[in-house]
């Protein structure tokens, strides 16, 4: 039996600026499971890094704040416990890792003490046994010469090895939940593949669910369990990876798969773009927010949200296009139409 | 003839310190990097970060002073010619560049944006520069509308298509693309490959393709240079480098870059290096990847740089620079370890 983490209901975050009201999170859920990964992909101002603040409560307020819904972790409401209590459950049940390790790590302390810190200040330990602790876990994110290391400063460590001290500080407590936020973005893909391993490492050997945030379908592929493809604050399609790569269902994600180069494809094919420009966020559509670039738009796309459909086993959508008609019109796409044969 | 030809290309950057500003080191951004690009081809220049890829970009433009090493465009002699020659080389060469948001003046309209190459030429009226203007809009699918906004106006998108407008006004025949899709989102970033490859048949422009994204660099790419700190290590045609690639750099690049596709994903055994690129101004001795190589024997490796040499069958022009490269057998089968 797994054992249910993390369940996000109709999560909104909205934010109050002098332009208008952006809502930057918008009826998002989902659910999380020890020793799961869930990848959440999504374009620059699809909600995605919203999102994962939001469950750690960290929403600059002013102008934003959580405007709804329930997020309830082993069985309690994040959104209802008091300030005192969500700062024990940052780190010690939920880390976060941030996408640039440059910026996110403390630049006047040592590495060794920031991590030792986080162990002082959620388990108690005295400041030698922290310590060592904090070396111990340099170690086991693949720092060599832990000890030297711990000493020095975070501009003594290449990018690469920001992002495995940040994942030795996230994993210092043993969290549950580990949030990570495009956690390779500003690293070089060898070093990428060093750090998605350490990820991968640290899951199995802690049992934590992992939030994967990224905008590389690649990365989700390789990472995670389940997907869920985010657009203008809203969830569009959900469901088991293969699930969603394989019998995909939104127009959205299809252009998304459509649109990327392949190392794995040797006959030159013209990529499919998704036409149009990115969404402006203060003016999105009360209905599905993809609506206005999307090939395929109805009457009804643009004026209401489309309800969650299921399609498969854990496999949700959100569009107004009618199944049948959805299957004939993905099996006419260059990128999936010799998928539909297998 | 091939369009470019770059032999032996060097830029260090000296490191200066103390308060007589004195010279203590270099930094080898570029050292010893030659090859050539056919007329109506793409030739991508693949590498991670500080691996001298842009640095190589500017110094063939001359817009930074070359060390050492010769340029010949069209026969003529880069690092040579005056400023004048200069001048009117660069007609025919335009750069577009990363950062959407840092390339374009904010202060002035995408007319004179567009504008500024042909006034600094001299070429035409200013009303024949308004038409070039509108009709170079429309070449990257924006509308003459566009004209008079300013930069801040439009997406990362529309911006690098306004770039790209730029490097086209002069009827360049070669134009260097400097990352010219890594700031953007996927589903914009197909819009402008696709823009570039249209661009690339219509107007018969020689391209080198700059990019750290693997993927594009395929899809976009005759041949591609693979370079790591300031070297190009493996040179081939693009499906035989991807297919067939010899320098394990190569390889363990290949190998890092996830696929959008699960199954694929779940079945790949993924090679992972070791550490971190040593610094371009303390690089290290003999072949500049042994520090991370799986394959390194210290002996010729920690020695001797190897040179980039041919492999395969002659007319392949594949061309790799390691002392021990993947050999694959007659039916192309890849060895094991890959």
């Amino acid at each position: 039996m797994t054992e249910r983490l993390l369940e996000v209901t109709d999560l909104s975050t909205h934010f109050f600026t002098h332009a208008g009201v952006v809502k930057a999170v918008n009826g998002v859920s989902f659910t999380l499971d020890r020793d799961e990964t869930l990848g959440i992909v999504g374009e620059s101002g699809s909600g995605k890094t919203v999102t994962a603040m939001s469950l750690m409560r960290l929403i600059p307020d002013p102008p934003g704040r959580i405007v709804g819904g329930t997020i309830v972790h082993k069985g309690r409401d994040l959104l209802a416990v008091s300030k005192e209590e969500m700062s024990d459950i940052r780190g010690n049940d939920i880390a976060m890792i941030f996408q640039d390790p440059m910026t996110s790590l403390n630049p006047v302390f040592k590495v060794g003490d920031q991590i030792a810190e986080v162990i002082r200040r959620h388990q108690g330990k005295s400041k030698r046994e922290s310590w060592k602790m904090a070396i111990e876990l340099l170690a086991k994110v693949g720092i060599p010469d832990p000890d030297k290391r711990a000493d020095q400063y975070p501009f003594e460590f290449s990018g690469g090895m920001r992002q495995r001290g940040m994942i030795a500080m996230a994993i210092s407590c043993n969290p549950d939940v580990l949030v990570a936020d495009e956690p390779t973005t500003a690293l070089d893909v060898t070093i990428q593949a060093q750090i998605m391993d350490v990820i991968r490492e640290m899951q199995q050997a802690y049992h934590t669910g992992v939030i994967m945030i990224t905008h590389d379908l690649g990365v989700v592929a390789q990472m995670a369990d389940k997907v869920m493809v985010m657009y203008g604050g809203r969830t569009l399609e959900d469901g088991p990876v293969d699930e969603v790569y394989y019998n995909p269902h939104q127009p959205y994600t299809w252009g998304l798969l459509g649109s990327l180069p392949r190392l794995d494809e040797n006959e030159k094919q013209r990529l499919t773009p998704i036409e149009g420009q990115p969404p402006n966020l203060l003016l999105l559509p009360d209905g599905c927010p993809f609506s206005g670039r999307c090939p395929y738009e109805l009457p009804v796309c643009a004026g209401e949200f489309p309800p969650l459909e299921m399609v498969g086993p854990g496999h949700g959508v959100h569009c107004w296009i009618p199944v049948a008609e959805r299957f004939k019109i993905r099996a006419g796409l260059p990128r999936f139409r010799d998928k539909a044969a297998s | 003839m091939s369009l470019l030809e770059v032999r032996d290309l060097k830029k260090h950057f000296p490191i200066k310190s103390g308060v007589l500003k004195r010279t203590t080191g270099q930094v080898y951004a570029v050292d010893g990097v030659s090859f050539s690009i056919d007329e109506g081809e793409t030739l991508g220049l693949v590498g991670e970060s500080g691996c001298g890829k842009s640095t190589t970009g500017r110094v063939l433009l001359r817009l930074l002073p070359a060390t050492a090493g010769q340029v010949s465009f069209d026969g003529l002699d880069v690092m040579a010619a005056s400023r004048s020659t200069i001048q009117r080389l660069r007609r025919d060469m335009q750069i577009v560049f990363q950062d959407p948001y840092a390339c374009l003046n904010p202060r002035r309209t995408v007319k004179n944006i567009i504008a500024e190459p042909l006034r600094i030429h001299d070429i035409g009226t200013e009303a024949e520069r308004k038409r070039r203007v509108f009709e170079l809009l429309e070449t990257v699918g924006l509308t003459a509308e566009h004209a008079e906004r300013y930069p801040h106006e439009f997406s990362g998108g529309q911006r690098q298509r306004i770039g790209v407008a730029r490097a086209l006004a002069l009827n360049p025949r070669l134009i260097i693309c400097d990352e010219p899709v890594s700031a953007l989102d996927v589903s914009i970033q197909a819009q402008m490959i696709n823009l570039l490859e249209d661009l690339q048949k219509e107007l018969k422009l020689t391209y080198l393709f700059i990019a750290h994204d693997l993927s594009v660099v395929k899809h976009i790419s005759t041949r591609v240079a693979v370079m790591y700190l300031g070297k190009i290590v493996e040179v081939a045609d693009s499906t035989t480098l991807y297919v067939k690639p010899q320098h394990p750099y190569t390889e363990a690049l290949l190998s890092a870059v996830p696929i959008p596709d699960p199954r694929t994903e779940r079945e790949r055994h993924r090679l992972i290096l070791e550490g971190d690129v040593p610094s371009p101004a303390n690089p290290p001795s003999g072949c500049v990847f042994h520090p991370r190589c799986p394959r390194m024997q210290p002996d010729p490796c920690t020695k001797a740089m190897p040179t980039l040499n041919v492999v395969g069958t002659a007319g392949d022009d594949h061309e790799v620079a390691c002392y021990f490269p993947t050999l694959y057998d007659a039916a192309g089968a890849a060895p094991a370890s890959v």
